[in-house]
C-alpha cells in the first residue's frame, strides 16, 4: 500500500544483518508469487504466518452489522492470502520481543511503524512481544526490514514454530533471584531461530526463563519449557542451572508443566532444548491441531519416558560449538546504571506517592529502582513510545524491558531521579499509578481484532479498568492486589487460569437471543511462576461482570481469614457457595426490552455469533435442548463440587456423563430415539454431528467433539487427579461448544 | 517529489465539551451504510489513552479518526492508498475526504452537536518518513505545494503556514486562516 514500499531495501542495505535480510527479500518474492497464483494460499498462510503476519477479524470479507452480514467488497477480489482470508484485510504484525529487552532506538522504530502502517498504537502482548493492528500485507516487508536494521525480528512471531522466548523483566536486578537469566534466554532465543530441528512441529513451541521460584514473572510453569534459575555447590564453588519443566501450557486445557531436570548447567541448556525439539517433531501430533502441543505428547508419553526419549536424543546429537559459544557470548551481557544511585524522595505530591507505592519495586543494587509503566490494555501512542525512548536516555542507559503483565519496566533507574522521572512520565501520560494492581488487568485482543475472539475481552477490561479505578482510593488493600485477566475465548490468550479473577468469552442463548457471556475462573495463582489454576464456577452475561467483581471482592475484603489469599478464600468458600453468590446474575434482565443486554461491551452492535434474527426479546421459547445442556451444566459443576471434596472416581464420573448428557441433547434435536447408553449416544453424535461437521467450530473445527471421544475411550479406566482435572476442563469446554452448535443450527436463516 | 499518504487535520471547535464514545456507534453505522467510494472495516477504540488516536474508523483507502494526538482533538483522515494525481491533487482529495466526514460528524443528531469543526485551524502530515523525512529539504521541496492548496482552500484569504521541527514527528503543516471558515465554505472551495 506505501508508495515507498519499493524504496526501504534499498534505502537500509548494509543495515540488516545479511540472513535476515534474505529472509526478507524472500518473502517479498513469495507475496508477488502469491498474487500470481503461483504460490498455494495454505502454504502462503503458514509462510507468513512464521514471519508473524497473522490474520485479523472480519478478513474473510464478511462483517455483521447486527442486523445481518455484510459483505466487505476488498478491491483485489478473491484473491487470498490463506484459506478465507482476503488479501486487502488488514492484518496484525506480531513483533518478537525476546525477553522483553528494549533500547530507545528500537522504541522509535516502533513509533514510526505504528504511525506509517497502523492506527498509531503499539500493543505489548502477554508474552512480551509487540503488536502493530491494520497492516496491510503488502506493507510487511518494509516493517520487517525498519525492525530488522533496529535489530528486531518478526520471525517465527506466529506459525507452528518456537515463540518469542519470555524472561523475567526484573531478571538481574531482583532481589530474591538465583542470578540473572537474561543472557542465558538471549542465548536460547538465538539458537532456536530458524533452526532445522525446530521447522518441522506441529503445533508452536514456548519457552520461558524465571530467576526464582517464588515470584510470578516468568510464569515458567505454564509453558512449553520452562526453565528457573538454580544454583548449587559444587567443589565448595557455586554452579548456575536451571530446573527444567516441560509440557505446561495454557489454551482451552491448562497443564502444569512437569519437571524434567532439576538442574541442568548453562552448558547443557541449548544442546536439552534441541533435543527436547527433535523428540516433539518426531513424535508430536501433526495432524489433530488440537492435540499438538507438547503438553499432549509429555501427558501421552508420561514424564519418564518422554524423559528417556530426550535423553537418547541427546546422545546423539552432533556437537555443535554454539552450544557453548553462544552461552559464552551472552554472559557477557551486562546493564549498568547511567547515574549514581540515590536515595528515595521522602516527600513528594499525593499523586507521586501514589505512584511510587505500586509502580516502583527496589532493585538488588542499593539506590535503583525498577519503574513499571503501565499502559492501559497494554496500549502505548507513538508518541509516547518516542516520549519514552528519551526518558530512557535521560534516567538510565536504554535498559527497558516490556512484561507479560502488558506493561514496560525501566530498569537502574537512581532513587533520586524519582520525582523527576515521575514528572516526565507524567508529561507523556505515562505516569498513571496502579501497575499489578487490580486496575492492572491484563487482556488479550478478543472480538477487537481477533478471529476467534467470542466476547469483548478488552471492552469488559476497559469497563472494569474504569469503575475500579473510580474507588481504587477506597478499595481493601487486600483487594487492591488482586489480578484480573480477561480471554476474549477459551484460548487464553489473556491468560485468565492464573488470575484470581479470570474471565474467558464464551456465548449462550438467552430468549432467543445469542448474548455474551464470561465463563467466570476463580482462584488461580499467579506467584510461583503460575503455579495452579483457577476453575470455571459459572458463565455470567457480559454486561454483569461489573457485579460479579464487585461481589467477589466485597466478600473477600469482607471475609478474609488471617490474611489468606484469594486462592484460599476460594478454596475456603467453596465453589457451590461462590455459585450461589452469583447465579442470579447469570439470568436474563428483568426489563426484556433492555437491548444493552444483548450487546457486548465497547460494540453498539447486537451480539452474535452467526446471523441474529431481528424479532422483539418476548416469548422465551426454550428447546429440551436447552434443558439438556443446562443439566450438562449442572452436572459438570457437580463434578467440580467432587473433585473439590477429594472424590476423583466420582468427579471424573460425573464429568464424563456431563458430556454424554450434552451430546444426547444435540442428537435429540435430529432423533428423539435415543436411549442413555453411552455407546450408542458417542455413536448417534459422531454420525451426526461430528462427520457431518456440524459440531464443528469455525476456528477449532472438531477439537472440542474429540474431547468427548476421548473420555469415552477412557471411560472404563480408572480417574487420576490429574486426568479427571483435565477432564473436567474439557468437558466445560465439550459443553460450550455444544451451546455454540445449538446456537447455530437454530438461529433463523437470513436471505 | 510526489505527495502521497496524506493525513489532513480539523480541529474541534470546543474540545471540552465532545465526548469521544458516542462516536462509535455512529462509525458503526458508517460502516453499515458504506455510502462513499472508499471501504470501511472496523472501529478501533483508543479512548483509554491519552492523547492517542481516540477512535479510529478503519477503511481501506484511508482511516478517518477524531483523534487528540498532542491533546488536539481533531478529525484526521489519513490517507493509506496511493492517490492518482499531482500534489494539489492528492492534498485536495484528502482535505475532501476530512471535510465530508467533519460535515457528515456535525450533523450526526446522535452526537448533539457537540461537533463543531471551525475550519480556521488545518493540520496536514505526510504520513510516509521515506517519501516525506521532516526535515528542511521536505519544506522547500513542498511548500509552494502547500501554499498553492492553502490559497485555494482560503479562496486567496490571508492564512500562514508554520511546520513541525521534531525530526523524528512525522512532516507535518500547520495552516491558519486569519479568520474561522465553515465546513461547507471549504467544501465549496475545494470542489
Amino acid at each position: 500500500m506505501k508508495v515507498s514500499n519499493s524504496l526501504w531495501a534499498e534505502r537500509l542495505a548494509g543495515k540488516i544483518p545479511e540472513g535476515l535480510a534474505r529472509e526478507i527479500d524472500i518473502f517479498e518474492t513469495e507475496i508477488a508469487l502469491r498474487k500470481q497464483g503461483k504460490i498455494d494460499e495454505r502454504l502462503f498462510a503458514e509462510t507468513r504466518l512464521r514471519r508473524g503476519v497473522y490474520g485479523q477479524r472480519y478478513d474473510n470479507g464478511q462483517r455483521h452489522n447486527g442486523k445481518t452480514v455484510q459483505q466487505l467488497g476488498y478491491p483485489s477480489g478473491e484473491l487470498t492470502k490463506g484459506p478465507n482470508t482476503m488479501w486487502d484485510a488488514p492484518g496484525m504484525q506480531r513483533i518478537k520481543i525476546p525477553a522483553g529487552g528494549l533500547g530507545a532506538e528500537q522504541l522509535e522504530t516502533l513509533a514510526d511503524l505504528a504511525e506509517e502502517y497502523s492506527d498509531g498504537i503499539g500493543h505489548v502482548t502477554t508474552r512480551q512481544d509487540f503488536q502493530l493492528h491494520y497492516v496491510h500485507i503488502e506493507d510487511t516487508p518494509s516493517v520487517m526490514r525498519r525492525l530488522a536494521a533496529a535489530k528486531i525480528t518478526t520471525r517465527e512471531a506466529c506459525g507452528n514454530s518456537v515463540r518469542n522466548v519470555t524472561a523475567c523483566p526484573y531478571s538481574g536486578v531482583c532481589p530474591d533471584e538465583k542470578f540473572d537469566v537474561t543472557p542465558y534466554s538471549r542465548a536460547l532465543s538465538k539458537f532456536l531461530l530458524g533452526h532445522p530441528d525446530t521447522q518441522n512441529f506441529g503445533r508452536k513451541f514456548k519457552h520461558s526463563f524465571s530467576g526464582c521460584s517464588q515470584h510470578a514473572c516468568g510464569l515458567a510453569s505454564m509453558h512449553d519449557m520452562g526453565m528457573v534459575a538454580m544454583t548449587q555447590l559444587e567443589n565448595g564453588k557455586e554452579k548456575r542451572g536451571f530446573e527444567v519443566s516441560v509440557g505446561g501450557g495454557l489454551g482451552a486445557v491448562p497443564y502444569q508443566a512437569k519437571l524434567f531436570d532439576p538442574f541442568v548447567p548453562p552448558e547443557e541448556l541449548l544442546p536439552l532444548a534441541q533435543a527436547i525439539s527433535r523428540v516433539f517433531a518426531r513424535l508430536g501430533e501433526k495432524k489433530n491441531r488440537s492435540r499438538a502441543r507438547i503438553k499432549f505428547l509429555v501427558q501421552d508419553l508420561g514424564i519418564e519416558k518422554f524423559k528417556e526419549l530426550v535423553l537418547e536424543e541427546r546422545k546423539i546429537l552432533p556437537h555443535d560449538s554454539r552450544w557453548t559459544e553462544f552461552i559464552e557470548d551472552a554472559e557477557k551481557f551486562e546493564e549498568t546504571p547511567l547515574r549514581p544511585g540515590g536515595k528515595a524522595p521522602l516527600l513528594g505530591s499525593e499523586s507521586f506517592q501514589r505512584w511510587v507505592k505500586t509502580n516502583t519495586r527496589p532493585q538488588k543494587q542499593e539506590g535503583y529502582t525498577v519503574v513499571t509503566i503501565a499502559l492501559p490494555l497494554g496500549d502505548i501512542t507513538s508518541n509516547q513510545l518516542r516520549s519514552l525512548a528519551d526518558i530512557a536516555r535521560r534516567f538510565t542507559k536504554e535498559t527497558i524491558r516490556s512484561t507479560v503483565e502488558q506493561n514496560i519496566v525501566l530498569r537502574w533507574v537512581s532513587q533520586s531521579d524519582l520525582v523527576e522521572l515521575h514528572k516526565a512520565l507524567e508529561a507523556a501520560g505515562l505516569g498513571d499509578p496502579g501497575a499489578g494492581s487490580i486496575v492492572d488487568i491484563a487482556a488479550c485482543p478478543g472480538t477487537d481484532t481477533c478471529k476467534l475472539g467470542i466476547s469483548s475481552s478488552r471492552g469488559l477490561a476497559a469497563e472494569l479498568r474504569k469503575r475500579l479505578g473510580e474507588k481504587s482510593f477506597q478499595l481493601d488493600d487486600s483487594v487492591v492486589k488482586l489480578h484480573i485477566k480477561i480471554s476474549g475465548c477459551f484460548n487464553s490468550c489473556g491468560q485468565h487460569h492464573v488470575a484470581d479473577l479470570g474471565f474467558y468469552g464464551v456465548s449462550r442463548k438467552m430468549s432467543g437471543y445469542a448474548v455474551p457471556h464470561f465463563q467466570v475462573v476463580l482462584g488461580g495463582e499467579w506467584e510461583h511462576n503460575g503455579a495452579s489454576y483457577g476453575l470455571p464456577v459459572i458463565a455470567i452475561p457480559s454486561k454483569n461482570i461489573p457485579e460479579v467483581v464487585s461481589r467477589l471482592t466485597d466478600r473477600y475484603a469482607a471475609n478474609r481469614q488471617n490474611g489468606e489469599s484469594f486462592k484460599d478464600f476460594v478454596r475456603r468458600t467453596g465453589k457451590v457457595e461462590l455459585k450461589k453468590m452469583l447465579e442470579d446474575l447469570a439470568r436474563p434482565p428483568a426489563d426484556s426490552s433492555d437491548r444493552s443486554f444483548f450487546q457486548d461491551w465497547g460494540d453498539p452492535r447486537e451480539y452474535t455469533l452467526a446471523d441474529l434474527g431481528t424479532g422483539e426479546c418476548a416469548g422465551e421459547v426454550v428447546s429440551s435442548v436447552e434443558f439438556d445442556l443446562a443439566a450438562a451444566e449442572r452436572e459438570l459443576f457437580e463434578a467440580q463440587v467432587a473433585m473439590e471434596g477429594g472424590q476423583i472416581e466420582q468427579a471424573g464420573q460425573t464429568a464424563y456423563r456431563s458430556m454424554l448428557r450434552a451430546a444426547k441433547g444435540l442428537v435429540k434435536i435430529e432423533s428423539s430415539n435415543i436411549a442413555d447408553d453411552p455407546a450408542q449416544i458417542v455413536r448417534e453424535f459422531r454420525a451426526r454431528f461430528y462427520d457431518t461437521q456440524k459440531f464443528f467450530d469455525p476456528f477449532a473445527g472438531g477439537k472440542f467433539a474429540h474431547y468427548l471421544f476421548s473420555a469415552h475411550e477412557k471411560s472404563g479406566e480408572p480417574y487420576t487427579q490429574d486426568s479427571t482435572r483435565y477432564l473436567i476442563d474439557e468437558a466445560q469446554l465439550f459443553i460450550d461448544a455444544a451451546h455454540s452448535c445449538y446456537n447455530r443450527i437454530s438461529a433463523p436463516a437470513h436471505a | 517529489m510526489q505527495l502521497q499518504h496524506v493525513n489532513v487535520k480539523l480541529l474541534v471547535q470546543n474540545p471540552e465539551e465532545a465526548r469521544l464514545e458516542p462516536l462509535i456507534p455512529v462509525f458503526h453505522s458508517w460502516i453499515e451504510a458504506q455510502n462513499g467510494d472508499e471501504l470501511l472495516i472496523d472501529v478501533a477504540d483508543y479512548t483509554h489513552v491519552p492523547a492517542g488516536p481516540g477512535v479510529v474508523l478503519i477503511g481501506h483507502e484511508g482511516n478517518y479518526s477524531v483523534d487528540n494526538t498532542g491533546n488536539r482533538l481533531g478529525v484526521r483522515y489519513n490517507r493509506k492508498a496511493a492517490f492518482d494525481g499531482g500534489n494539489q491533487d492528492c492534498l485536495t482529495q484528502a482535505a475532501r475526504s476530512a471535510l465530508t466526514a467533519c460535515q457528515r460528524l456535525e450533523a450526526e443528531p446522535r452526537l448533539g452537536g457537540k461537533f463543531r469543526f471551525n475550519g480556521q485551524d488545518i493540520e496536514i502530515f505526510i504520513n510516509d518518513r521515506l517519501v516525506a523525512p521532516n526535515n528542511a529539504a521536505t519544506r522547500e521541496a513542498f511548500d509552494a505545494d502547500f501554499q498553492l492548496f492553502s490559497r485555494k482552500l482560503f479562496r486567496g484569504k490571508e492564512y500562514s503556514i508554520s511546520y513541525g521541527e521534531d525530526p523524528r514527528g512525522l512532516f507535518t503543516a500547520f495552516v491558519k486562516a486569519a479568520r474561522p471558515f465553515s465546513v461547507a465554505e471549504l467544501l465549496e472551495a475545494l470542489s
